[in-house]
């Protein structure tokens, strides 16, 4: 099961663009590797990843082999409600992975 | 007499360091056009270079995980945003690395990641607005240790 982090700040003023940083775990198989018996190893990278908040998609990102495993991305949301953060992904083998956190809107 | 081994083993090394060489650079020399790429991004639309800065280490150590930053000149407001950035390879096996889809949303058009790099190439990133301009915007990396060294 891929495991995910994400960081956002504690707090945010409505308004304000905050950075939102995701870390999901997983190979990024380029489908290029051989494994030690010399069989190809099947390409398995995640190669959607979408971010909604309060439920309006925000972000969407295609991925490819030429991202690097454990795949890393940083982007930034403007902060206007208090709501959830919803990433949900999917690689080539069909598993879906999905990670959510709380947006603190202050004043 | 051992003075010829000697020659022997030089000669051989010498070849087996030619032979090695000769098939690195074959791999090195696959670079690719990215007009045919570039054109089924944008649809055939022009892109003008600017607005679109990258960052990438001039030297990489490893190609296997690159840090890789995008900003793109924008305001980000509703009636002015930017749509997509797409990040191009000239040297990787699949020329397009990755997409990312933002909006008004986002209130920033910067975007970071880490990518595979298979080679010392130029990386172009190009950028598509909300009124349907492109924008370009690349950046020259030497990869000491390729990515993807299985496939070559």
């Amino acid at each position: 099961m891929a495991v995910a982090r994400i960081q956002i700040p504690a707090s945010v003023k409505r308004g304000e663009v905050m950075t939102v940083r995701l870390a999901v775990q997983h190979p990024m198989e380029t489908g290029f590797r051989y494994d030690n018996m010399g069989r190809p190893i099947n390409k398995n990278v995640i190669n959607t990843l979408v971010c909604r908040y309060h439920g309006i998609e925000v972000f969407r990102a295609e991925l490819g082999s030429g991202i690097a495993a454990n795949p890393y991305l940083q982007f930034h949301l403007r902060a206007d409600t208090t709501g959830e953060l919803v990433f949900d992904w999917i690689d080539d083998a069909g598993e879906r992975g999905s990670e959510r956190v709380q947006v603190n809107v202050v004043a | 007499m051992a003075n010829r081994s000697r020659r022997r083993f030089l000669a051989a090394a010498v070849a087996g360091a030619v032979a090695m060489h000769s098939r690195m650079s074959e791999a090195q020399l696959t670079v690719q056009s990215l007009e045919s790429v570039i054109a089924k991004v944008t649809g055939g639309a022009a892109v003008r270079e600017g607005r679109v800065m990258l960052e990438l280490p001039r030297l990489a150590d490893n190609g296997h995980a690159v840090p890789l930053k995008i900003t793109v000149e924008s305001a980000m407001t509703e009636r002015e945003f930017v749509r997509s950035i797409h990040i191009l390879s000239e040297r990787n096996p699949r020329p397009v690395i990755a997409a990312f889809h933002l909006n008004p949303h986002s209130g920033r058009a910067e975007v970071s990641t880490r990518v595979r790099l298979n080679g010392s190439q130029t990386v172009l990133v190009l950028a598509g607005m909300s009124d349907g301009t492109w924008w370009s915007g690349s950046a020259q990396v030497e990869v000491t240790e390729t990515a993807c060294l299985d496939a070559t």
